[in-house]
């Protein structure tokens, strides 16, 4: 009934996706959009480098991406300019000058729309394992660095005092979303990476009652988007990658309508007292 | 370093000659102070003065541009930040909050949210509270960790009178039962808690430091806030010889201007940091008849008896 291909963009998905939730939830209390993006975007210089230097595709935009993280870090302290306008110079720099050197390889024609967008119906069984096998490291990850991730979120001075050492928290968090941007670019491609790590995340907030909560919640609507999105787009003939955005979108929209005594549950508690205990 | 103040064992963090440099200037400079387990050591000082600056440096956030900050091996810290703010986007409870840094059993987040007074908030949304009840949920977090050095960056901003007293009744009963070292932050510049074995006053450098006198005695201070309160609060008076511009430069008492305030160009007439320069303990309550802080100061007898001190659960 369904072909190999869909079952195989199926598991690539939610593979993805549930990766994407936990990191996507530290995007946002980070307030990091941007900066995922930035570092999405210097992605495609990573595929010019890997085409110009015939190295492995997955490794250079990790690395790229990585660089440009850390670039940004150093640039941060230097303090010369605020954070946003750096982002700003980075992302579309990188960008450009990606085009840019893939425009000079004459030689090469690579398919440029399937790296901004994405092609995940052309993801093949090295792919999938890569999404697993990369997610699950990611993941394991996150759970070991939970405690100080969390902490030095809510405050970096306080997890500092306590002995969790912020930096090295937030070093590894970096490399944690080059990773994920290097799996996910097949997927959703380039533009589309940030919206797969904001849009579950922003939709599980108003469901959840504690930060763990929200990163699982998070993981489970984003492999519900993909799912839908796939489906979408085999019915209506539309781009897969763009349709699990416009999925995930759904859900999120779906999500502000009033539902009465749901909203209630969650502010009560708060307001009450909580004469639960 | 250790020579020169012979910390016992029970020292917990010793500064010595300790200075902080940012963006062009001293922060704060030549610090010299310790915290022992069991000693109470409040920090007191205008804005600016570099009293976070020096919390931070003791306990590791900060690390010195010169001088030195010892600590004895695995410290374990209390911190309470003097701004904490919990973007709106991340959920979480008081009970979460109690975790955050170190994984605790559920009896002790109980009788530490218990001996804060905010139990019956275990389950609400940290964004939800009020300032008071924030800062104790904090204090409740860092005390239930039960660290060697409880550090409070201004414990009691947003926190009425009566709150105030019940908090610092609560730091002295944590200071009693488990012995910890605690620094203390003071948002005002005359009140200190009684229990505070060291005041230090701050000015970008230390400018004087003495130990608070008992205040109970003292009949002013029984009129307007009540013989409880008087265990629990003290006042702190002082002489500053020096004022600092704006420019960074410092107008001393005999007229003269300096680059730089040291205690021995010649300029103070401070014999070095003893307790007898830092002058008694006065009682000051600087406010006039429209001051609107809820005292009748017509009629200083209306505010006596012990109205602010038996609110801790309220």
């Amino acid at each position: 009934m369904l072909d190999d291909f869909f079952i195989r963009a199926l598991l690539a998905g939610v593979g993805l996706a549930l990766t994407t939730g936990p990191l996507g939830c530290f995007v946002i209390w980070r307030r990091m959009a941007y900066f995922g993006d930035t570092m999405a975007h210097s992605a495609l210089l990573g595929v010019a480098l890997s085409l110009l230097f015939h190295l492995n595709l997955t490794l250079s935009v990790f690395a790229v991406a990585a660089i440009v993280s850390l670039a940004l870090l150093l640039l941060q302290k230097r303090g010369s300019l605020s954070t946003d306008a750096l982002l700003g110079i980075l992302s579309h720099a990188t960008l450009a000058t990606g085009l840019v050197l893939v425009s000079f390889m004459t030689w090469v024609r690579i398919d440029l729309v399937g790296f901004l967008f994405g092609d995940i119906l052309a993801v093949t069984e090295a792919d999938v394992s890569l999404v697993w096998g990369g997610g699950i490291l990611v993941l394991l990850a996150m759970v070991y660095l939970w405690r100080p991730l969390i902490a030095s979120t809510v405050n970096p001075e306080l997890a500092a005092a306590e002995g969790l050492e912020p930096e090295r928290a937030r070093l590894a968090f970096m490399l944690l979303m080059a990773v994920v941007i290097a799996i996910a670019m097949k997927i959703v491609g380039i533009l589309l990476i940030t919206s797969l790590l904001i849009i579950p995340a922003a939709t599980a907030r108003r469901f959840s009652a504690s930060p763990e909560v929200m990163a699982v919640m998070a993981s489970l609507l984003g492999a519900v988007a993909v799912t839908g999105g796939l489906f979408g787009s085999l019915k209506f003939d539309t781009p897969s990658g763009p349709s699990i955005v416009v999925a995930a979108l759904m859900i999120f929209l779906a999500s502000l309508l009033p539902l009465g005594r749901r909203e209630h549950g969650a502010i009560a508690p708060a307001q009450s007292g909580g004469d639960r205990r | 370093m250790l020579q020169t103040n012979v910390p016992d064992r029970s020292t917990l963090v010793s500064l010595s000659a300790a200075g902080l440099y940012r963006k062009g200037r001293w922060l704060v400079r030549g610090v010299d102070f310790s915290i022992s387990r069991g000693e109470i050591v409040t920090l007191i000082g205008p804005n600016g003065s570099g009293k976070s600056t020096t919390a931070k440096m003791a306990i590791g956030v900060a690390r010195p541009d010169e001088g030195q900050v010892t600590r004895i091996p695995d410290l374990k810290v209390g911190y309470v930040p003097q701004k904490l703010a919990i973007d709106w986007t991340m959920p979480l409870t008081v009970d979460r909050l109690m975790t955050l840094t170190s994984p605790l059993r559920g009896r002790e987040i109980d009788a530490a949210l218990e001996a804060t007074g905010i139990r019956h908030l275990a389950r609400a949304e940290v964004q939800h509270l009020s300032g008071g009840e924030f800062q104790r949920a904090l204090l409740a977090r860092a005390i239930a960790r039960k660290p060697d050095l409880l550090v409070l960056d201004e414990p009691v901003q947003g926190v009425d009178f009566a709150g105030e007293i019940a908090l610092y009744d609560l730091i002295k009963t944590i200071r009693n039962t488990t012995g910890c070292g605690i620094l203390l932050i003071s948002h005002d510049l005359h009140v200190v808690m009684a229990e505070t074995d060291t005041v230090i006053c701050l000015n970008g450098h230390v400018c004087c430091r003495g130990t608070p006198e008992a205040v109970s005695r003292s009949p002013e201070y029984l009129r307007l806030f009540g013989a409880r309160a008087s265990q629990t609060l003290a006042f702190y008076h002082h002489h500053h010889d020096h004022t600092h511009l704006a420019d960074g430069r410092v107008l001393h008492a005999d007229g003269s201007v300096t680059d730089h305030c040291h205690p021995d160009d010649g300029h103070h007439h401070d014999d070095g940091p003893s307790v007898g320069r830092a002058g008694p303990m006065r009682i000051v309550h600087a406010h006039g008849p429209d001051c609107g802080c809820g005292i009748d100061h017509s009629n200083p007898a209306a505010t006596g008896g012990d109205e602010p001190a038996e609110q801790r659960d309220a």
